[in-house]
Formats: structure tokens, C-alpha cells, sequence
């Protein structure tokens, strides 16, 4: 969001001889982000939860310059080692840094979360979209296997199928986002369904506009602004779901470090060496704010 | 004269609802030359909108269908080609105007990206090459600084130049017809005047054939060569500009022409038409407008009247111009037809 110009302009700028010099693609967007822009840097809440997100993503990508080691590295000699200028966040019961995978598993967590979201959001919009448009059968079709998988409990699910899928992040995404797409489709054949009867879709098939090209310009680019709210949502819960599979031992392997498997490995040790499970107190603060940081976020 | 550029032939659309079938249009026919404006009048429910949407072969299906009829554009018979036929025909040689320009543009999309679109779609421009021309079609109908505009979303315009713009993307592609559904209706009557004076203008340059859809006989005064009255989803008088408001034979334009305010004309009130239209529904089996008809006759409400010729170029559905009618009774109707048309002295 940084990258856009702070021009200061409190409005939608007005048609002017300055406008002219913009480039078209650049033009067309410069009077709607602008003002979202400048919404937005007057939302302090949005403000500071950008910023969390922000610094979140930052450090989890630069870990690798600022991990003090590699997240498989192994120091059998000093195993369950409290906090310490060495190990910032102690080690865990194999002699594991776990300020180091605390960073890597923070790069998986996100990875899983924004994917899962993309995937969800990307099946969502296909099959709400498909059953709003057409209707009839179709959309009874799509809609009653909607209701079936929403009336489905998750989690018992989403265990059996991890343990056929998961251990890889694709295979967590896969599964996440297999349970995260019915809401987004609800909300999208909903709105394509409203849309479709308005006048510029009669306009656009008017102009000789074919059922594919009306759908994918004119009417689920006008239902994207519930979807980006309920994506953000996605991003958050399929964090959290990740690492609930993943401290239930069904979701990231390790060696691989994910949020969920390094509480896993800590909770033995949660009463009788409160200290040294860092790892149970930064983890879900971390995911709770990335979780808020990214709805407000939208 | 030559063969018409699109002919209408007895055109039935009816709605399968779940009260009984909707009779919208029922029996529609007539002929559009190139270059010629056609004005089809009539109240609301009368079956003009419905008629524009079958000529686009818009009709929402179930639960509306095109019955019966052709509808011959070039000599083709446009309800017989397939969808892949009838898209290339849209927006290319047929375009449509719609009456609401608040919502008949994509609010998310920039009006150059629209206006583009259809040109993308027909003439197989490159996007740079349809942008551009795009902005030109906005210097066409009159845009002030329509380079820079063609960037903007359609929030950032008022209705009148929503509808300069919804007419740029129609004629974007240089139609043969251009059917304007009530362009007018939603605009200011400033706006309105300007819209027909821009309408004119421009086909004059382009030669387009329009069918003017409305319920307002100023703008038909205005624009149109030629006229049908529809009423209950049937064409009750057709014929030229000059007639209808010199020698309007039909009953039901007498009315229409009662109910039209003067502006230089002091005149007490105006006379409405009694009643209300019929529900397409279940129609009487006589002439739809007979509830309503001061003239009407006994055999007004057992059959439906045919088109009776009342002069060169011009039909009336009304027995009173069959030798059903008495003298008297023809002479009371052309009493009232003189009222009537002395209303539009201008």
C-alpha cells in the first residue's frame, strides 16, 4: 500500500489538465485507490493493524537474514535451555533456537493462511458465481452440496483427511481451503444473483457481450469488496486451523516448523517450566494479531 | 420505396407467469427504413420495452418467449439465428439505449473501459487502438474534456452525461439501428432536450435508423418520421409524423393527445383517459381499448377490430372506420378527431 503516491488530495481529484499526462491503466485507478488511501491513513486502528501485519510479514520473510541460525539446526547440548543472549527465546526438547523457528514457522503459518484464502476465495467465486448466474438446476445443484458440506462437522474431517493429505504445506492448504470456500460462495451467488438483474448486465449483453465475459467483468468484479473482507477472515482462521492440525500432530511435520507443531512440543513442559515455552506465549498473541491486523486490514 | 432495413411482422411475446400468460406484445408489425426515426408510443405496460427487448432477443427465457412472428433485419429473419449469430448482430449492428442511465454502466469499471469493450468485442481493435477511439465517440456526444474522461467512473458523471455516454457505447460500433427505450424519461427536461438535439445530430452523421421507444409525444414531435401507437401490446395506429397530430384517427390518440400539457395554452385542466389499461392477462375478446372507448360500438366488444386503412400510409385499429360504424357515429368520431388534433396547432 506504501507504494502509492501520498498526494494529500482529501478528494476524488477532479478532472483537470493535470490528468492528462497519466498513463490509462495508471489513470484508471488513481481516483478510487487515492481515496481509499487517504481513508485509510486516517483510520488509526487500521493504521496499527497494518502495521503489525507488516511487521509480521516482514520478519518472516527476512528470516533467513535474521535468524541466528537454520531452523534444523540441532544443539543436543543444550537442550530446554531458558532464554539467553545465545538463544533469544530458549531451545526446545531436541536443542532446537526457537527465535529461529518461531520466524521460519511464522513464513509457513502466513504462507498456508494467504494460500488457503487465494484457493478458497478463487473456488468460492467460481461456484457461487456459476450457480447465480445460471440458476435453476444448476444453482440448486451447487448450492445443496454448499448446504451439505457447511452442515458437515470440520474438524473431525478436516483430522481424517489430514492424515491422508497433510504434512506438506500444499496438501494443509488443500484441505484448509476445501472447508473454507462455502461461505464465499454463499456471498458471491448472493450478490451475482442481485447483479445479474441489474441494468448494466441487460447493457453489457446488449452490446453483444457473451454470458462469460459478463460474469467475470461486469459482475464478480462488483461482488470483490464482501469477498476481500470474507478472504482477510479466511487468511486468519485458516492460520489458526493450521496450527490446531498441526499441534494435533496431523498438520506440519517437523522438521519443518509451524506455529501449531512447536506448541505441540512445548506443551509438555507448560507447568513445569512455564519459562521455557516462549514459544506457548509469542505464538498465539502472534496469530491473534495477525488474525485482527489483517481483517481491520480491509 | 426500398425493402425496409428491419421489418416486424406480426411479433407475439408472451410471459408464462404463474396468474396465466401474459399477452406483452401481441401482434406487432411494422416497417423501418435506413435513416428513418420510428416513434413507438404508448402507456406504461403497453409492450414497447418488451418489444425493444425482443428485437434484441433479450428476452429473459423462461419466463418470457417470442410466440410467434419474424423480425427481419437485412432480410434476415433475426429469431432464426443461433445465439453465436444474434451476439454478433448486438451492439454491432443493432444497439440498444436503456432508460436509466444511473444504472446502465458498470460502476466499477472506467467508462472508456466500457465504451471500448464493445468495440474490442466487434471491430477487433487492439485495446490501444479501441481506447482511443472510444475517447473520440465521447468527443462525439459532447463530453468536455473527454480525453481526460475516459478515465473516470461513471459516479463521476450526472445522469445526462451517463446517457451521452450510454449513447457513445451504442454507437460505438456504428449501427444500422439504434432502439432508444425511453432515453429521455429519467433526465431533466433541459437534459431531455439537449439528449434529442444530440441524438439528432448524430444521426445525421452516422445515417443510423432509430426506434425511438417512448411515452412522450413532445419527443416524438421532435425526433420521429414515422409513428406507432401501441395499446395493450397491439399497434393500434400507425403512421407518418404529420398525421398523427394533423389526422389522428384512433380513438385511444385522441386521448393521448388530450393529455398532453401546452405550454402556450391556457387550458383549465387536462382530460385524462378514463380507466385503466386492461391486464394482459386475460383480455377482453373485443378491442382492448373498447372499456375505455368513448365511441365504442356493440361490436367493439365481440371482436378485436382489424387495421383499417384511414389514408395513404396509415392505419387505425378501430371500427369506426368499417362500414360497421353509422354515419353518426362517423361523424361524432371526426368531430373529435378535428378536437383533437387542433391541440397540437404548432
Amino acid at each position: 500500500m506504501a507504494r502509492l503516491p501520498a498526494s494529500g488530495s482529501p478528494a476524488v481529484p477532479r478532472p483537470g489538465p493535470g490528468r492528462a499526462r497519466l498513463e490509462p491503466a495508471q489513470g484508471s485507478g488513481q481516483g478510487f485507490w487515492a481515496l481509499a488511501w487517504y481513508r485509510f491513513r486516517h483510520h488509526k486502528v487500521a493504521l496499527a493493524g497494518a502495521a503489525v501485519v507488516l511487521v509480521l510479514v516482514l520478519v518472516t520473510l527476512l528470516a533467513g537474514p535474521i535468524a541466528p541460525y537454520r531452523f534444523e539446526d540441532i544443539d543436543l547440548t543444550a537442550r530446554l535451555r531458558s532464554p539467553s543472549w545465545r538463544h533469544l527465546l530458549g531451545t526446545d526438547t531436541i536443542g532446537h533456537d526457537v527465535f529461529t523457528r518461531l520466524l521460519y514457522a511464522g513464513r509457513v503459518s502466513l504462507l498456508v493462511g494467504f494460500s488457503a484464502a487465494v484457493a478458497a476465495a478463487s473456488a468460492g467465486i467460481l461456484i457461487g458465481a456459476t450457480a447465480g448466474f445460471y440458476g435453476g438446476w444448476l444453482d440448486n445443484v451447487l448450492m445443496r452440496i454448499t448446504d451439505v458440506s457447511l452442515a458437515l462437522p470440520d474438524l473431525p474431517i478436516l483430522i481424517v483427511l489430514s492424515k491422508y493429505l497433510g504434512g506438506s504445506v500444499a496438501g494443509i492448504v488443500f484441505v484448509i481451503s476445501l472447508f473454507a470456500w462455502r461461505g464465499v460462495a454463499r456471498l458471491v451467488r448472493g450478490e451475482v444473483l442481485k447483479l445479474r438483474g441489474q441494468e448494466f448486465a441487460d447493457a453489457a449483453r446488449a452490446l453483444g457481450a457473451t454470458d462469460l465475459r459478463i460474469l467475470a467483468r461486469h459482475l464478480v468484479p462488483n461482488t470483490l469488496a464482501p469477498v476481500i473482507v470474507a478472504a482477510t477472515l479466511i487468511v486468519g482462521g485458516a492460520i489458526l486451523t493450521e496450527a490446531a492440525l498441526s499441534f494435533l500432530g496431523i498438520g506440519i511435520q517437523p522438521p519443518v516448523p509451524s506455529w501449531g507443531n512447536m506448541l505441540q512440543n512445548a506443551q509438555d513442559f507448560i507447568l513445569s517450566a512455564p519459562r521455557r515455552r516462549p514459544q506457548g506465549r509469542s505464538g498465539p498473541p502472534a496469530q491473534a494479531l495477525g488474525h485482527r491486523a489483517g481483517s481491520r486490514d480491509a | 420505396m426500398a425493402d425496409p432495413l428491419l421489418s416486424v411482422r406480426n411479433l407475439k411475446t408472451y410471459f408464462y407467469t404463474d396468474e396465466g400468460v401474459v399477452r406483452a406484445v401481441d401482434g406487432l408489425s411494422y416497417d423501418l427504413h435506413r435513416g428513418e426515426t420510428l416513434g413507438i408510443v404508448g402507456e406504461s405496460g403497453s409492450g414497447k420495452s418488451v418489444h425493444a427487448l425482443s428485437v434484441m432477443r433479450l428476452i429473459p427465457t423462461p419466463p418470457g418467449k417470442i410466440v410467434d412472428g419474424q423480425i427481419l433485419f437485412e432480410g434476415r429473419d433475426l429469431l432464426k439465428l443461433s445465439d453465436e449469430q444474434m451476439r454478433r448482430i448486438r451492439g454491432n449492428r443493432i444497439a440498444m439505449v436503456f432508460q436509466e442511465p444511473m444504472t446502465s454502466l458498470n460502476p466499477v469499471l472506467t467508462i472508456g473501459e466500457q465504451i471500448a469493450e464493445a468495440i474490442i468485442l466487434h471491430q477487433h481493435l487492439d485495446k490501444r487502438a479501441a481506447w482511443t477511439r472510444a475517447a473520440e465517440m465521447l468527443e462525439r456526444v459532447k463530453i468536455p474534456l473527454a480525453r481526460q474522461r475516459v478515465k473516470d467512473y461513471p459516479h463521476q458523471f450526472s445522469g445526462g452525461m451517463r446517457q451521452r455516454v450510454m449513447i457513445a457505447m451504442a454507437l460505438s460500433c456504428n449501427p444500422s439501428v439504434l432502439i432508444a427505450d425511453e432515453p429521455t424519461t429519467a433526465l431533466d427536461v433541459t437534459i431531455q432536450a439537449q439528449i434529442i438535439e444530440l441524438m439528432r445530430e448524430l444521426q445525421r452523421d452516422f445515417g443510423t435508423s432509430i426506434i425511438m421507444i417512448t411515452h412522450n409525444l413532445g419527443v416524438v414531435a421532435e425526433m420521429c418520421d414515422n409513428v406507432v401507437v401501441m395499446y395493450a401490446g397491439r399497434p393500434i395506429e400507425t403512421t407518418t409524423i404529420k398525421r398523427i397530430f394533423q389526422e389522428p384517427k384512433h380513438p385511444y390518440t385522441w386521448g393521448l393527445l388530450h393529455s398532453v400539457p401546452k405550454l402556450y395554452e391556457r387550458r383549465e385542466r387536462l382530460i385524462p383517459i378514463e380507466g385503466q389499461p386492461p391486464s394482459l392477462i386475460d383480455l377482453p375478446p373485443g378491442c382492448s381499448f373498447a372499456p375505455r372507448c368513448p365511441f365504442a360500438m356493440e361490436i367493439c366488444v365481440q371482436a378485436d377490430p382489424p387495421d383499417f386503412p384511414v389514408g395513404p400510409t396509415h392505419t387505425a385499429k378501430c371500427y369506426l372506420y368499417s362500414d360497421k360504424a353509422t354515419e353518426k357515429e362517423k361523424k361524432a368520431a371526426a368531430a373529435a378527431g378535428l378536437a383533437a388534433s387542433s391541440l397540437s396547432g404548432s
